[in-house]
């Protein structure tokens, strides 16, 4: 079914490497999410699975077939654009039914098709309405009713969620995941959103530079990362890096603790530091402080954690939740 | 311009140029208003029915005022319905030309070649000649019927030269206004084309569109509004072609209404007449362009 591989696939634009090879085993029915900082490669290596860039070498194969010189259309995927890409003159209709349409089904097929997606998607009152007298969030539902309708092994998403407002993108978020449990198909989601992230998927691929750093489920990534990279990456707020001599007593070149597990208090602790910032978010409190040799460091704190400025805390890291890396950012596992 | 003294401010300030353009537009169009009444020509061995004598509409017998008559007489002309089936027929044509080739010819620029660059500057030069050194060049260099280049091009291919003033006068003048206003089409039309967004196209071939529907459901669609702009603008200047018929000579078979009103007026001296004809003219051209502009104000609308 919908399985999707790539075989040390490449990309460069003229003299610029952007995907130096990527290796990849999508299994079907799965919801992989590619992240990392912008511009290292997701878009592209979605664009080559969609077949819109063309490999410069190696291989993908998609249901077990090579897939690497076929059209788009041919590959069995949909994609849902970040801007939306719909037909601006078409009515909402249209643009639901224009890939039915091009694979030249019969009219009443494709009406029953339409009148589907359009249901399941709550867009039955606006089927006749053109794009743009819709909101965000019903343009978003368009794209995807226009995803769904030709009934892919494999849907691909380019930042779907990124121009709508919070409240909505927790809806839309929840309605893919709706999605991809009722349909079972195969699910690749391009994302910057830590929480999507984390929430939506089976597996994340973390990229960094176009090199893939790091594919595992959300919370191995969480608690094994790979690379300094992933660590960083990975976890809101971000992990605490520390480096020098309080590194060194750990026979690590860096050590990393997330804030939230780091222990405060009062009286003792392994390091001493000086509350500098308190961001106060009702069920946590993120308290920056200064930790002397170890540097500043964000700890989260349970609650409404009562913080003078300047005033002195203990903190002490929970053994089992250091992270090591040696001197190459390489995770050192025992 | 926030308050209401600097926005009346900002109107005195504007009021002496508003007052001359007005002036420049309205002064021409009341003197043809008013000469399109007189009986005024220059031929007429009576003097005193021309401006230069102010006593003329005091005149006992109103010799001078024609009322009516150059109007009625402009309408009923056979040249009137003859010039002016040749007016429609000329912006007919060249419209459809220049939106259908500017069409393909916007998209052929519009693919990575090399030296497009150079092609796209090359393109829009027909537009910058004159008109009356183009329809020079198409006469004596291209249409030629003995050193033309299409001559020696039908000669090549075995076919008999076309005389083409004088057999296919209409299809001459065609031909050279089209070469005016083809770049013109294009060049609209190719910005058009570029601010396609490339999502959509990419939408489209994730859709497994072929290029003839491609071309149909996605790229039409996008260019009708630079296409009715395109037909509003030329058909403006269409109106007033000129200087292709004076030079070729064709105005037997092609004249159109700007050639009618210059043959009353300079060839026949009758000013009165020819003013007629003129005012005519622009109401024909504003009729004209009041169902365009509703015609584009709907599409602009949609
Ligand atoms: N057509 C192109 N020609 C040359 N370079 C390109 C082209 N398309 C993308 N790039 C480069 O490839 C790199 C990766 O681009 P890509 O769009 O895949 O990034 P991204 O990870 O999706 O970023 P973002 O999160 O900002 O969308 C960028 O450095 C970009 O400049
Ligand atoms: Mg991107």
């Amino acid at each position: 079914m919908g399985t999707i591989s790539l075989i040390k696939a490449r990309k460069a634009f003229g003299d610029a490497v952007i995907i130096p090879g990527a290796d990849l085993d999508i299994k079907d029915g799965e919801f992989v999410v590619f992240v990392g900082p912008s511009g290292c490669g997701k878009s592209t290596l979605l664009r080559m699975i969609a077949g819109l860039e063309d490999l410069t070498s190696g291989a993908i194969h998609i249901d077990g077939k090579d897939m690497t010189n076929e059209a788009p259309s041919k590959r069995g995927l949909s994609m849902v654009f970040q801007s939306y890409a719909l037909y601006p003159h078409m009515s909402v209709r249209g643009n639901i039914s224009f890939g039915l349409k091009m694979a030249g089904l019969p009219k009443a097929e494709i009406d029953a098709k339409v009148a589907k997606a359009a249901s399941t998607l709550n867009l039955t009152e606006y089927l006749d309405r053109k794009p743009r007298q819709l909101s965000g969030g019903q343009r978003q539902r368009v794209a995807i009713g226009r995803a769904i309708v030709r009934n892919p092994e494999g849907f691909l998403f380019d930042e779907p969620l990124s121009n709508l407002d919070a409240a909505l993108r927790v809806n839309m978020r929840l309605e893919i995941m709706q999605m991809h449990k009722d349909l079972g198909a195969t699910m690749i989601y391009v994302t910057h959103d830590q929480v999507e992230a984390m929430t939506m998927a089976d597996r994340i691929v973390v990229l960094n530079r176009g090199v893939i750093e790091q594919v595992g489920s959300p919370l191995e990534l969480y608690n094994r990362p790979d690379s300094l990279f992933v660590a960083g990456f990975i976890g809101s707020p971000k992990m605490n890096l520390i480096q020098g001599s309080e590194a060194k007593k750990f026979d690590a070149t860096t050590i990393g603790i997330r804030p939230e597990h780091l222990a405060i208090s009062e009286k003792a602790g392994t390091w001493t530091a000086k509350i500098r910032l308190a961001e106060h978010l009702g069920a946590d409190t993120f308290l920056h402080v200064d930790a002397g040799p170890c540097g500043m460091m964000t700890v989260r704190a349970e609650g409404e954690y009562d913080a003078t400025a300047d005033a002195k805390i203990f903190l002490t890291p929970e053994p089992s939740r250091i992270h090591r890396f040696d001197k190459d950012g390489k995770a050192i596992r025992k | 311009m926030a308050t209401q003294q600097t926005r009346a401010l900002g109107k005195l300030a504007v009021s002496p140029s508003v007052f001359a353009l007005f002036m420049w537009m309205i002064v021409p169009l009341a003197m043809t208003i008013y000469f399109s009444f007189l009986r005024y020509n220059l031929l007429d061995p009576n003097p005193i029915c021309s401006l230069l004598s102010p006593g003329a509409l005091l005149d006992a017998e109103n010799r001078c005022l024609a009322g009516i008559t150059n109007y009625s007489y402009f309408l009923t002309d056979p040249a009137f319905f003859k010039a002016m089936g040749n007016s429609l027929k000329l912006v007919g044509w060249v419209l459809a030309i220049s939106v259908v080739g500017g069409t393909l010819l916007a998209l052929l620029l519009d693919q990575a070649f090399y030296g497009r660059g150079f092609v796209r500057i090359m393109m829009i030069a027909p537009f910058l000649v004159m008109p009356t050194v183009s329809a020079l060049v198409w006469k004596n260099m291209m249409m030629n019927p003995v050193s033309g280049f299409l001559a020696y091009l039908f000669k090549l291919v075995g076919l008999q030269p076309i005389d083409w003033f004088a057999h296919a006068p209409m299809t001459a003048v065609v031909l050279m206004v089209a070469w005016q206003w083809v770049p013109f089409a294009t060049l609209i039309l190719l910005t058009s084309l570029q601010s396609l967004d490339e999502e959509q196209k990419e939408a489209a071939e994730m859709d497994g569109t072929p290029p003839l529907s491609y071309f149909w459901y996605i790229v039409l669609p996008h260019l009708i509004r630079p296409m009715t702009v395109v037909i509003l603008i030329e058909t403006i200047f269409l109106l007033n072609v000129f200087a292709e018929i004076y030079v070729t000579g064709t105005a037997g078979r092609a004249g159109n209404l700007p050639f009618l009103v210059y043959q009353y007026g300079l060839i026949a001296n009758d000013i009165g007449g020819a003013s007629a004809g003129g005012i005519i003219a622009v109401i024909l051209a504003n009729i004209v362009a009041f169902f365009l502009m509703r015609m584009i104000g709907k599409n602009l609308d949609a």
